[in-house]
């Protein structure tokens, strides 16, 4: 009797078990490495990497193991451990111009400096099973590869636009002195400006800021977007220690960074010109990139005088609900326990049943009917 | 555990977290039902199971506390063990089940019915901290509302419901006016546990984690749930009495017992019913105790 509420302690420890047991499945089986999963999941570590707003490939894959391939999960697992982490210094911003490519593609120009580069991507294959992959085979021939560029600066089209005056100029380059907010260290207040908005879709979810993006193209948001560029690659990160005072080289991260463009016809002040959507993602998260890229513009219509009626455009639907490990959270919690609540509205209901049933015995219910 | 907790703060939060929390605390007691924003961080527990409570009880946490941890009322509900450990875990502190005997509660969906006393403090985990957020879901509107001292919405609303049904049909997350001034939410608590808030002489604070608010209750806050004079306030009341311990003033929580429509009343919360039945001298194997 009364056992339905007992036993928490006990029934948490052995679930936790079981879970541990079915996470390394068949013991026969050969276990699966963090090593494998970076290299071979790479395109998860990815994402688990960008959303969880943490670069560390290593980690990334440790937490999609210990997720059982539960990407938010993993996501989960990774930000709980990043917000414990000491913040020492900001980064310099990224000089993606100075890109090691991987990929490099324009929908804007045919040709252009640098020229195109197709990289290693899923475009323009046949989505076929591959059933020669099920069967455990040698590794692959490897690719032909193309005489390195040489290092150096490749511009990026929106740099080419700017040199013709026919692109906005980025904010950043106007104000370089001013704060920039941290969305991990402060609460989001709105109205919200770029860089928080920027900061609250980089870490967005994959899936929600798709389909947002998707919606605009389909009318729901007036955007007629171009990608002007989507490139990939390794990008070197720096920052300015305060007792050097110049700027040193910590490392390296891959990247994909997509500006997309919407014409502008002008507004009172301003002549028309081409305006900019970003997106920036870690690793090879060219959907994400695009799909953030399209929500940055649909964010920005209101400041632009254009019409900001459709979801994407509305900052506070938007942001406030993009952050899968806040949203998985809040839809999970209605698992916990809520008999308390659920005793409550259960006496109220039981009162109006007896009040309303009262009622239609005496025929004042009728009477009510037919007064309305 | 222990070996999981090494490498991470006493109470998990780093210093300067727990300081940004501290102070966001002070604001919410300097302007009680006032929601404070804060930078709420990710806890090692999802958004909407107590991150909220949890960083507010890390803040305030010291090896001399003692902490008592319920969940719907109970001391062994499942959410309410896992916090528990992690704070024995990671704040070495003692805890226990009696509620005079803690320093601080943390709790979610109840108040206890032991009353509090003057240097206890009751966090609070709180799901939704805008109490006008179901007639105005946007966060920009509704902070303006509360500047303005606008809540003629909410007072429509419950009457709406006496129009509807001839009473006020809201039952938990009662809406309470704080000093006269800021209209709140008490998180999901029954409306019987409204009363409690009124003047307590213990510290409540809420936590909002998810939606990264703090907002707290002083000692001996005038705290008044919204009615209207011709249908005063009134909280929910049983035929029954508990069956264990027999508390005819206790909140009490429905049990089914077998498939026929058997079903029982027994206290929600687990610490008064055992104290109960132990004074009346019934064995009471399922008392949780011995911990602190």
């Amino acid at each position: 009797m009364y056992v339905a509420v007992k036993g928490g302690e006990k029934a948490i420890e052995n679930a936790h078990a079981w879970l541990a047991e079915l996470r390394r499945g068949d013991p026969a089986l050969a276990e699966l490495g963090v090593e494998q999963i970076v290299q071979q999941l790479r395109l998860a570590v990815d994402r688990v990497m960008t959303e969880g707003s943490l670069y560390d490939p290593e980690l990334a894959a440790l937490a999609i193991k210990q997720a059982r391939g539960d990407l938010i999960e993993a996501i989960f697992l990774l930000r709980a451990y990043r917000t414990t982490l000491p913040r020492f210094a900001a980064a310099c911003p990224l000089d993606t111009a100075r890109m090691a490519l991987k990929r490099r593609v324009s929908a804007t120009f045919k040709d252009l400096p640098g020229g195109q580069v197709l990289g290693p991507t899923f475009d323009y294959t046949h989505r076929l099973l591959d059933f020669a992959l099920a069967a455990e085979g040698a590794a692959p021939e490897p690719a032909p590869e193309a005489e390195p560029d040489v290092a150096g600066t490749l511009p990026r089209v929106t740099d080419l636009l700017a040199g013709e005056d026919l692109i906005e100029t980025a904010q950043s380059a106007e104000d370089e002195e001013r704060h920039v907010a941290d969305i991990t260290r402060e609460s989001l207040s709105l109205p919200a400006g770029r860089d928080l908005r920027l900061q609250m879709l980089a870490r967005g979810d994959e899936g929600f800021l798709l389909a947002l993006a998707y919606s605009t193209q389909r009318g729901f948001g007036n955007s007629h977007p171009f990608a002007a560029e989507i490139r990939g690659g390794q990008v070197d990160v720096s920052l300015v220690p305060e007792e050097l005072g110049f700027e040193i080289e910590i490392g390296e991260i891959e990247v994909t960074e997509c500006q997309m463009v919407n014409q502008f016809l002008g507004g009172e002040e301003t002549p028309p010109q081409f305006t900019r959507g970003y997106g920036l993602a870690f690793g090879q998260s060219e959907r994400k990139a695009m799909a953030m890229a399209l929500v940055d513009r649909a964010l920005r219509a209101a400041e632009l005088g254009e019409e900001s009626d459709a979801p994407a455009n509305d900052a506070e639907f938007v942001l406030y609900h993009c952050d899968n490990v806040q949203a998985t959270g809040f839809t999970e919690h209605l698992k916990l326990p809520h008999y308390v609540d659920f005793q409550s509205e259960l006496s109220m209901l039981r009162r109006l049943r007896a009040e309303f049933l009262a009622r239609e015995d005496s025929g004042e219910g009728d009477d009510q009917e037919a007064a309305e | 555990m222990n070996t999981k907790a090494a490498g991470y703060n006493y109470a998990y939060l780093d210093e300067q977290t727990k300081r940004m929390i501290r102070r966001a605390i002070l604001k919410a007691v300097a302007i009680p039902g006032y929601q404070v924003p804060f930078g709420s961080r990710e806890m090692p527990m999802p958004y909407g199971w107590g991150t909220g409570g949890v960083q507010v009880t890390a803040a305030l946490i010291g090896p001399l506390d003692v902490l008592k941890v319920i969940d719907q009322g109970a001391d062994d509900t499942t959410n309410a063990v896992s916090i528990r450990k992690f704070f024995a875990a990671v704040a070495e502190v003692a805890t226990t089940t009696a509620t005079e005997r803690a320093t601080i509660v943390q709790t979610r969906h109840r108040i206890p019915e032991t009353p509090l006393r003057e240097g206890q403090i009751l966090v609070l985990q709180v799901p939704i901290p805008e109490p006008l957020r179901w007639l105005e879901p946007r966060e920009a509107e509704t902070r303006k509302m509360h500047a303005l001292e606008e809540y003629g919405a909410m007072h429509v609303s419950l009457y709406e419901d006496l129009a509807r049904h001839g009473r006020i049909a809201k039952t938990y997350d009662y809406p309470v006016l704080v000093e006269g001034r800021y209209l709140m939410r008490p998180s999901p608590i029954p409306k019987f546990d409204n009363p409690k808030l009124d003047r307590s002489p213990a510290l409540m604070l809420f936590g909002a984690g998810r939606e990264r608010r703090i907002y707290a209750l002083p000692p001996h806050t005038r705290v008044e749930s919204l009615a209207f004079e011709d249908h005063p306030f009134e909280v929910e009341t049983w035929e029954a009495r508990c069956r264990l311990c027999g508390a005819e003033d206790s909140y009490l929580d429905e049990v089914i017992v077998d498939d026929a429509g058997g079903r029982m009343f027994v206290c929600s919360d687990t610490d008064y019913c055992n104290r109960r039945q132990a004074a009346q001298g019934k064995p009471n194997p399922e008392m949780l105790g011995g911990k602190a």
